[in-house]
């Protein structure tokens, strides 16, 4: 076939693009090579969109080992021991066939880690779906956590936390984001820098089929109504192979037979040969003949595009090839020496004896393109004035009740009683708290994990939104007992050649960076997914913000139910009645409009470091940040946790009870103390300038407010637990 | 004490119950399952986990394993066999224990804590238990017990339900039945009760900070009682 | 009438469990097979009597349902 403009069109490559290529190759590329350069410059491989702002993101800091660029970060929890971590999306494939697609997602990101050498320790997801009234989303939603449950359960990685929304936005793009853990030595960490010339190139793990090629493409194109003809021959995920596969790799990298390693995800061959060669400064010879084919006949084109799961590059030392093929025999893998690295620093492909590729490798790397997209800066929109009328006829229990009850605060057992939550024997915080966490196997340590995200802030102003969902994962570590080290982010948007959509992109980014630099939360991998959007509609914009800290002694973690009756609860952070977006007001007063509650890194980080201080003084009975639906949601679900009761005082403030008890304002916890420890809890927040207020006192069995409005807790639980179940099983 | 713990591909539970075995003094061997002997052994176990991905039928390839021979006539041979979850699903295959183990009623997968009430104390694994009902840890998607009509008189004239899952009196009902299995069984013995299988996981309920601590008190009595 | 149907995965879509049976029975010692294929088989008895009619009320149901058409064929076999 001879390529043509109208070809490399069709690959999605745009025609100035595709001169470029033409120019950089001073000739007109073959099929198989337009078909690479289609695959590496497309928005999934190159960040063409996005490059230019990430740059902006703080990266750095004192316990970063590894920050973006690889395929995963690493961060040092001391000892030399080291938490590799990362968060991909894998939305498109999900809406297109939900288990497989949300089942090789999670197969992906644990492949990205131990890639590293890391053994996977924890597992998390934060996955979106449309309006529960959507006739697509129970499916949807069914097959999406079969999927993650299918592959991780197998693999025998616990899932430890997770996020669910519900939002019309997401009715035709769903969002599935995931996210892995995984423990390393610090001097055992693998990397994806080919050096040496001469030294074998190795394939390992499943054979390459016809597997959803241009799955990369895909995922960058937006949905239309022709999406049926766009289908791939979709990825099957196999989660024994990736089993056999780890503990295979694991057990080469155990030795020193291994120069860099990398897995092949998105464009398959093609992007992991390339990221290895370009990362050495190097070249890669492969004879496509030696590749192992599950299919008969497969050209070039398609074994370099094939995103066939559960295979991994590598380059060994010289003669150790007899050496790693014992192993991969042992675990009844596929492995072959399919190539060499060369001095060239080109990608040279042979296919029956003749050159089918000849490419060098910065035209494909560093002389992507690399756009400075229009963008539309969001303005604050005003604030609305909550009228008395409004308020005054509503009944806080019922109000609470139905809150309790939305799709998006509800209980999520129903989903994460299907993970496998307790492999593996080190998982002290199950998923339905503020964080996951997990013991370093054989230590005293533990590690905290969250994931979040806060569409509807980000919708609202991606400025302030960015920011919030930073330091709501910085609070949630918090709330554990964890000090915060640092973030992965993925960032799912709309198109960025829509204005309005790149200018969410850019602010939301911004307001990441502006947070973790203020928290010392740095970002060290991430992700981004662009075209989220179904026609010209896109979705609200979507980041979603991976949390990661260190717990030094595991018997000082923190849980949120409350412990004992006569205990005293507190709330930390100053409550000013910001309504506007919360769940209150668009669920209760049926309100869109208005700014997202302020964002005061100050406060946040002051709150947050007093508080680890209270709890390394073993101060803190448990604790839980306020987030959605305001204090009395959160203490609401404290009491449901720790089946007891609650006797609530509002304070004499100005604002009214509503406000008071529903409002979204930023940088507050609620803690249970006990009553001997006042003095000292209260001398530590005021000598740290803490706002507090003491909000009431834990009970037996109801939540009593203000003397004169009362619900059981057995009531309130059956609220929050019952939506989802009756939901799935209608 | 001796244990030996079975690694078929496929299995993860096989650590963590390494880690148990040797927390409550048990020397544990770690064994291949392509290896054709058995180390000596005083207790075996076939491990939680997903073997063979659990395809055609749950623990149906691991039963046809080299080492799993060696375990076939230690188990004839009287020695202690003890299968938990996929390692249950494996004897069953074998037919070390009598039975079948079906999907879950409902569908799905559940990972949750249950109660189950011990049946039958006459043998080593519970002789000595003080507890009438433990809570204990369950992982699976295939856990229906089911046997035919006659299978289950044969079982319960031979006293062969190890435990049933109950609520935290030990009452066996209906609605403490999380997987819909026949009699509430949660593990069974074989006639001579030296190879247990059962779907819960005491491994993973061996520390305060874990789901629990009644699997400590199994793993104690059972070293005890094999002493 | 009782019309059956076999749902298998499509030619190029990979089959883990059919290639981890084909791997147990080589290592059982059957040698002599190539590959397997794993796929479902239903029995579905409608009230229609009219062979035409109940086998395009089971086309729709495998297109509806049965079949994953993403990844999965179907073959309607004709009832005897």
């Amino acid at each position: 076939m001879i390529v043509n403009e109208q070809i490399a069109v069709d690959h999605g490559l745009k025609k100035d693009e595709y001169a470029k290529i033409c120019e950089l190759l001073k000739r007109t590329p073959n099929i198989t090579e337009l078909g690479i350069f289609s695959a590496m410059w497309n928005e999934h491989c190159s960040y063409k969109s996005s490059r230019l702002h990430l740059k902006k993101l703080p990266t750095k800091g004192k316990k970063v080992i590894q920050g973006p660029g690889e395929n995963a970060g690493v961060i040092d929890i001391d000892d030399n021991d080291a938490i590799v971590f990362k968060i991909e999306s894998h939305n498109h494939p999900s809406f297109i066939e939900p288990y497989q697609g949300a089942a090789t997602g999670v197969g992906g990101i644990m492949r990205d880690v131990f890639t590293m050498g890391a053994r996977p320790i924890a597992n998390l997801n934060s996955i979106h779906f449309g309006s529960p009234q959507h006739k697509k989303t129970k499916n949807l939603l069914r097959g999406v956590v079969h999927g993650i449950g299918g592959y991780g359960n197998c693999m025998g990685v616990p899932t430890i936390a997770g996020q669910t929304s519900f939002d019309s936005s997401y009715n035709g793009n769903i969002l599935v984001n995931a996210m892995t853990l995984g423990l390393v030595k610090k001097d055992k960490i693998f990397y994806s820098k080919a050096a040496g010339l001469n030294k074998p190139v190795i394939y390992v793990g499943s054979k390459t089929g016809r597997d959803g090629i241009h799955g990369a493409s895909m995922a960058s194109a937006s949905f239309d109504e022709k999406i049926e003809e766009k289908k791939p021959t979709v990825q099957v995920g196999d989660p024994f192979t990736e089993k056999l596969l780890l503990e295979a790799c694991l057990e080469l990298m155990a030795g020193d037979s291994i120069i860099a390693i990398q897995d092949m995800g998105a464009a398959g061959l093609t992007s992991s040969s390339i990221e290895m060669a370009s990362k050495g400064n190097l070249g890669i010879e492969i004879n496509l003949n030696k590749v192992p084919c599950r299919e008969t006949k497969m050209t070039p084109y398609e074994i370099m595009l094939s995103e066939s799961q559960e295979r991994m590059l590598i380059v060994l030392e010289n003669g150790k090839e007899d050496h790693a093929k014992k192993i991969f025999d042992k675990w009844n893998l596929d492995f072959a020496v399919i190539g060499k690295t060369t001095k060239s620093k080109k990608i040279e492909l042979y296919f029956d004896e003749e050159r089918v590729a000849d490419i060098p490798v910065n035209t494909l790397v560093e002389n992507s393109p690399m756009y400075n997209r229009k963008w539309k800066k969001a303005k604050l929109p005003k604030k609305n004035k909550i009228k008395k009328e409004d308020i005054k006829h509503l009944k806080i229990i019922d109000t609470l009740k139905k809150i309790l009850t939305n799709p998006n605060v509800c209980s999520k057992e129903w989903i994460w009683q299907q993970y496998d939550h307790t492999v593996m024997g080190d998982t002290i915080q199950k998923p339905g708290g503020d964080a996951g966490v997990v013991r370093v196997h054989g230590t005293d340590k533990a590690v905290a994990a969250s994931i979040d995200s806060s569409a509807v802030y980000c919708w609202a102003h991606p400025l302030t939104g960015g920011k919030q969902v930073v330091c709501e994962s910085f609070r949630n570590l918090i709330s554990v007992g964890a000090k915060p080290i640092a973030i992965t982010n993925c960032l799912n948007f709309g198109s960025p050649e829509n204005e309005e959509n790149m200018g969410e992109f850019v602010e939301c980014v911004e307001g990441i960076g502006e947070a973790s630099d203020y928290l010392k939360f740095p970002v060290v991998s991430g992700n981004v997914s662009f075209y989220n959007q179904t026609k010209d509609q896109g979705i609200k914009p979507t980041p979603a913000i991976g949390g990661v800290g260190l717990i030094k002694d595991y018997k000082n973690m923190i849980t949120m139910d409350f412990k004992k009756v006569d205990n005293l609860v507190l709330v930390i952070g100053k409550t000013e009645g910001h309504i506007d977006q919360s769940l209150f007001a668009r669920i209760i007063l049926d309100e869109k409009n208005g700014p997202p509650p302020e964002v005061n890194l100050f406060n946040e980080k002051n709150n947050g470091e007093t508080l680890l201080k209270l709890i390394d003084n073993k101060l803190i009975q448990s604790a839980h940040d306020v987030s959605l639906g305001g204090i009395i949601t959160a203490v609401a679900k404290m009491c449901i946790k720790g089946k007891k009761g609650i006797n609530i005082k509002k304070p004499k403030y100005l604002i009214n009870e509503i406000e008071y008890l529903f409002a979204e304002d930023q940088g507050r916890y609620i803690l249970e103390i006990n009553k001997k420890d006042y003095r000292k809890v209260a001398d530590i927040l005021n000598k740290n300038a803490v706002h507090f207020d003491e909000l009431g006192t834990i009970s037996e069995n109801e939540v009593y407010i203000n003397d004169k409005t009362k619900v059981t807790i057995d009531e309130l639980s059956t609220s929050n637990k019952s939506w989802l179940t009756n939901y799935m099983s209608k | 004490m001796k244990s030996s713990v079975i690694t078929f591909p496929g299995s993860n539970c096989d650590r963590d119950m390494e880690v148990a075995l040797k927390k409550f003094g048990f020397k544990n061997k770690m064994v291949w399952h392509a290896d054709a002997e058995l180390p000596k052994s005083d207790l075996v176990v076939l491990p939680g986990g997903f073997s063979y991905g659990d395809y055609l039928r749950c623990g149906s390839m691991a039963s046809k394993s080299k080492i799993m021979n060696s375990v076939i006539n230690f188990a004839n041979s009287g020695g202690m066999v003890m299968g938990i979850c996929n390692g249950f699903q494996i004897l069953v295959e074998t037919g070390l224990v009598p039975g079948v183990l079906l999907r879950n009623k409902y569908l799905e997968f559940i990972c949750k804590n249950v109660f189950v009430k011990i049946n039958n104390k006459q043998n080593k694994y519970f002789k000595n238990v003080n507890n009438e009902v433990l809570e204990f840890h369950i992982a699976h998607n295939e856990g229906n017990y089911f046997c035919t009509k006659d299978q289950l008189k044969e079982i319960e004239d031979n006293n062969q339900i190890a435990i049933n899952y109950c609520d935290e009196n030990g009452k066996v009902e209906d609605k403490f039945n999380p997987n819909g299995s026949i009699k509430n069984i949660a593990g069974i013995f074989n006639k001579e009760k030296n190879v247990l299988g059962m779907m819960p996981h005491p491994e993973r309920m061996i520390d305060t900070s874990l789901s629990g601590e009644d699997g400590s008190l199994f793993f104690k009595n059972l070293i005890n009682n094999l002493k | 009438m009782k019309i059956s149907i076999i749902i298998t995965l499509k030619k190029d879509v990979l089959d883990p469990q059919g290639k981890v049976i084909q791997q147990t029975l080589n290592g059982m010692g059957f040698d002599d097979v190539n590959e397997v294929r794993q796929g479902k088989y239903f029995e579905i008895d409608t009230k229609h009597n009219d062979k035409d009619k109940a086998k395009a009320k089971v086309d729709e149901m495998c297109k509806k349902l049965l079949a994953n058409l993403v990844i999965e064929n179907y073959k309607i076999i004709d009832p005897k």
